[in-house]
């Protein structure tokens, strides 16, 4: 036992946990903290890293968690810096990633009397946070802190936030550090399957003639890449992934189908309503992948199999749910098939085989303007390795990367996908490049999308951290856009970023970029995205590149909301094909 | 083969009533993220009822509410998830004792109506907890239907005021589920 105030407690159980890195911002009721880990900053054991917007400290945490699978950390002083996190945490949230709130707190003397920068932040994050706690004694934060860690990365990751009033900061106690792992008391993830659940599902798997996978981000986040790719090639079952499961198998697979949903492949969404068994893995039948409901997969059988009990029978009805780690209970059941004599549906791959031909999008590089971004894509997909990982932005600009760009393998595709929170991309490339130093991170992003988090900029250069950001530049809000422009009888109301003339850019994003330190590339031929990606990816400080693409090219296909599967927009290509 | 669980997608199922009972750690926002929760995910909860157990900083909560087996499996799945709940079941109404109780206040200025208003609180086995000269307040326990049963019966007296507390019910025989809470070994901290 040591005598030691709050602030150091924290400091010192973060450490503990191995963290490496916290993002955020200091403030009046967080400083204690902060003044405490300056000395671990000063032993080269923990980095703070100054973001410019709380919110961006959350999504940096966030983009931390995805690269490296660790906890992501961030910090906010009370009131005002605390409720900018919310976004970050309700994004977080809803994409399953484990991050550690740390937010100040007026002294508990002081709390519920309107003091000031006092806000409700336990109350308001409630909701959309795993567990959230406040620390009333010194003594306890090395519990607390361990449970939090425990409760963020374990089960179903989520975010966890730790609240924390000044007084405790400062105040001293006598405190312990808990060793080794800490029982939950109500806290306790299903991680193995059922064995007798294993065996049904086995011999369902194996008597299944047309069957697909759905990879959903549980896969990514339990690392069950090997065994979705084992399971697969035994079966012969051919693998869409989901927006969140993406890299999940390598996109060049030839049992890959790409991804499912609103703007996913063709030949994965057209494949979803033939297949007589459906095995959803780690995904939660958002309506963005299945349509309207009524009509979905009404010939399959479903598999469901989760982490999180509650997401079974939550959208869909299932016949054979089963509850556990996606990479624990995929090694159970390939287990339990090898037991079994399996065989590949013949005619079934076959049919994949042409769905897949029919499934080529390969748009000409030549010489058009405004340029496509399509094109876009097409280049940046040829600097893409095994080692780069790309972030998004939300919008039209997500999908174009998400449909057209592959990655080689999981936590390399960081993307908002449940609450679709523009501006997510910039600072999450941030965060991943602070967790994987050596790679390559590109934020695929839009005007409208980086300009929410542009500020970030300042973060990037002054504690070095180079990302690329690529700017699908369309001088609009994109996707609401599309939307106006299909279903919405052209009427664009407030959707124009850019003025009405476009003798103008609002803003130049390549001024800009320099205005904070960076390097800007203004992209308009084709010609100049190669060599632009190609010194952007070369360049040790962040490169803005301002691509001004056609605005006009819509993102196909396009599952109208609420619409069923059968009822989506197919791509140009797919319609010539047929 | 039928599909498990109804699911958002298919039609709704009948609405019920359904009580479920939970076990959680007694410590400050609980009941708010209990609530909370409640509302977030629409849920419609009808008696709530809340108490110490003879478990030391363990509370009992007893929800009877309203809805279609597939928001009811939601209701006892979202609620399993909060780290502070510690054992959750859903209550049959055939496997389990359930009590309800309330005070009732009833106008009795008139002689006859009086007498006959203690009649009926006898018989339904109620307490006189207090008298005045114009009103008689009844304590009745049981389920709510005997409740029900009693204000129907008194209410051409005249009902001054009520107060009902939720429902809370125990399941029946030795079986004890929630099992192991007495030597589950809280956290301890504040």
């Amino acid at each position: 036992m040591v005598m030691i105030s709050g602030a150091k407690a924290l400091a010192e159980s973060l450490r503990r946990e191995d963290v490496k890195h916290l993002f955020g911002i200091t403030g009046g009721a967080i400083m204690n903290l902060m003044h405490k880990l300056w000395e671990y900053g000063e032993a080269e054991e923990i980095r703070m890293i100054t973001c410019r917007h709380e919110q961006c400290a959350a999504h940096a945490a966030e983009g931390y968690a995805v690269a490296s699978g660790d906890v992501g950390v961030c910090f906010a002083t009370s009131g005002p810096g605390a409720t900018n996190l919310v976004t970050g945490i309700a994004d977080a949230f809803l994409d399953s990633r484990p991050i550690v709130a740390i937010t100040g707190q007026v002294p508990t003397s002081l709390v519920g009397n309107d003091a000031f920068q006092e806000a409700d932040i336990i109350g308001a994050t409630m909701p959309m946070t795993k567990a959230n706690f406040q620390f009333h004694r010194v003594k306890d934060i090395p519990l607390l802190t361990k449970m939090a860690f425990k409760i963020a990365k374990t089960g179903r990751p989520g975010p966890v936030l730790l609240d924390f009033p000044k007084n405790v900061q400062i105040g001293e106690e006598h405190v312990e550090f808990p060793d080794g792992e800490i029982e939950i008391p109500g806290y306790n993830p299903t991680l193995k399957g059922h064995p007798r659940q294993i065996k049904r599902i086995a011999k369902v798997l194996k008597k299944a003639e047309r069957p697909i996978m759905i990879a959903g981000g549980g896969t990514i986040s339990s690392m069950a890449n090997n065994e979705v790719l084992e399971l697969a090639e035994m079966l012969g079952i051919p693998i869409i992934n989901t927006l969140m499961g993406k890299g999940i198998i390598p996109e060049t697979h030839p049992l890959s189908l790409g991804m499912a949903g609103m703007h996913g492949h063709m030949c994965a969404n057209s494949v979803m309503n033939q297949a007589d068994l459906l095995f959803a893995v780690g995904m939660r039948f958002s309506d963005r992948i299945t349509g309207k409901l009524e009509h979905f997969a009404r010939e399959a059988t479903i598999i469901h199999l989760d982490i999180d009990s509650a997401e079974i029978g939550k959208n869909v009805g299932v016949h054979y749910p089963i509850v556990g780690d996606a990479r624990i209970v995929l090694r159970q059941i390939v287990e339990e098939l090898k037991k079994l004599e399996v065989t590949k549906p013949n005619g079934w791959m076959q049919k994949i085989k042409q769905l897949k031909e029919k499934c080529q999008c390969n748009i000409p590089l030549t010489d058009i303007q405004p340029i496509k971004p399509q094109q876009v894509m097409r280049i940046l997909r040829e600097h893409i390795d095994s080692k780069t990982i790309v972030t998004t932005g939300v919008g039209r600009n997500q999908m174009w990367a998400a449909h057209y760009l592959r990655v080689y393998g999981p936590r390399k595709f960081v993307t908002s996908g449940g609450l679709g929170t523009m501006g997510f991309g910039f600072p999450a490339a941030i965060g991943a490049k602070v967790a994987k130093p050596d790679h390559w991170v590109v934020d695929v992003d839009g005007d409208g999308s980086f300009l929410m988090t542009q500020q970030e900029l300042a973060a990037s250069v002054i504690e070095d951290i180079p990302v690329t950001v690529i700017i699908l530049n369309d001088q609009a809000l994109g996707m609401v856009r599309q939307w106006q422009n299909l279903f919405f009888e052209e009427r664009y109301a407030v959707t124009d970023l850019g003025p009405k003339d476009f003798k103008k850019r609002v803003p130049d994003f390549a001024k800009l970029a320099e205005a904070f330190g960076a390097n800007g590339i203004l992209v308009e031929r084709v010609s100049e995205i190669g060599p632009a990606i190609k010194e952007a990816k070369d360049s040790d400080v962040t490169t803005v590149i301002d691509v001004q693409i056609d605005r006009s090219e819509n993102i196909y296909p396009h599952m109208p909301s609420g619409a069923k599967l059968e009822e989506i927009i197919p791509c140009p290509s797919w319609m010539e094909a047929e | 083969m039928a599909r498990i669980n109804s699911g958002n997608g298919k039609e709704a199922g009948t609405v019920g009533s359904h009580i479920i009972t939970f076990l959680v750690e007694d410590r400050p926002g609980v009941f708010a993220k209990v609530t909370g929760l409640i509302r977030r995910r629409n849920f419609n909860i009808a008696k709530i009822t809340v108490g110490p157990t003879h478990i030391e900083k363990v509370t009992r909560m007893t929800f009877l509410i309203k809805a279609d087996e597939a928001t009811l499996e939601q209701v006892v799945k979202q609620l399993n998830k909060m780290v502070e709940v510690l054992r959750i079941t859903e209550l049959k109404p055939k496997d389990c004792v359930i009590r309800e109780l309330a005070l009732i206040k009833i106008n009795t200025s008139d002689q006859q109506e009086r007498n006959e208003a203690m009649q009926f609180s006898n018989i339904f086995r109620g307490n006189i907890l207090d008298l005045s000269p114009t009103s008689l307040t009844v304590e009745i326990t049981g389920d709510s239907q005997k409740i029900d049963a009693f204000l129907e019966l008194t209410k051409r007296f005249g009902i001054i005021e009520v107060a009902r507390t939720g429902v809370t019910a125990l399941a029946r025989g030795s079986d004890p589920r929630p099992r192991g809470v007495d030597l589950m070994k809280l956290l301890e901290y504040e």
